[in-house]
């Protein structure tokens, strides 16, 4: 499922229009990402929680020349699955792993 | 956040609902999100990130608590994998990169491309 296809499955069970469930989803994410911005994680109750984790500045590799690279020190989200949802999840394993188009781009 | 101040935002922010209603949007986005991954179905969120299902095989463990080995069964497992645009929104440039020109960005983008190239 993309985006897009959340946005018309909101519209069909939300009875709203397009534009107005586009309007929802990406409000929904925004304020997610805006609290994670300001350091603050995410709790919904469940699904799951986001924090966002500091990570140390560390010398790494350009993987194509091996030449090292320092890596700043960053933040990083992170998930943790709800109990909920993790067990949900694992009970699909009879099903196969479906996902809309390909790999794994943004 | 909690799912209340999601909901308090989409009140204020795109008009035209109820709080009720709101609140109840809210839960439909994630009951949605949660339906298509209980199919098997991974999520890609652009500039959010993905929610990739992975199964893992049986494997040895070890009880944590008394050392004791263990088989972990085999199991299907949910990860997320932030956006760079996400991953960038948390990071603003000149924070913390010394020497962050083009070639710095030029290798960090290298690194993203690897990376994904795992799954």
């Amino acid at each position: 499922m993309t985006k897009s296809e959340l946005i018309d499955a909101m519209a069909e069970r939300g009875k709203l229009t397009k534009a107005r469930a586009e309007l929802v989803v990406n409000c929904v994410f925004e304020a997610m990402t805006e609290a994670l911005q300001q350091g603050e994680g995410i709790e919904i109750r469940g699904f799951g929680s986001f924090t966002v984790r500091p990570y140390k500045a560390y010398s790494g590799r350009n993987p194509r020349t091996g030449a090292p690279v320092p890596v700043p020190p960053k933040r990083l989200p992170f998930f943790k699955v709800g109990k909920d949802l993790k067990e949900l999840v694992n009970n699909s394993r009879h099903l196969a792993i479906t996902g809309g188009d390909d790999g794994d781009d943004d | 956040m909690t799912k209340a101040e999601i909901v308090q935002a989409l009140y204020s922010k795109v008009g035209g609902f109820s709080k009720k209603e709101s609140a109840d949007i809210v839960d439909l986005v994630f009951d949605m999100m949660k339906e298509t991954l209980g199919r098997g179905e991974k999520i890609k969120i652009s500039g959010f990130g993905n929610f990739v299902l992975r199964d893992k095989r049986q494997r040895p463990g070890r009880n944590p608590q008394t050392g004791d080995p263990i088989q972990i069964s085999e199991r299907r497992v949910l990860t997320f994998k932030a956006s760079q645009i996400l991953k960038q929104a948390l990071n603003p440039r000149g924070q913390s990169a010394a020497a962050g020109h083009d070639a710095d960005a030029g290798a960090r983008r290298t690194e993203g491309a690897a990376v994904d190239h795992k799954e």
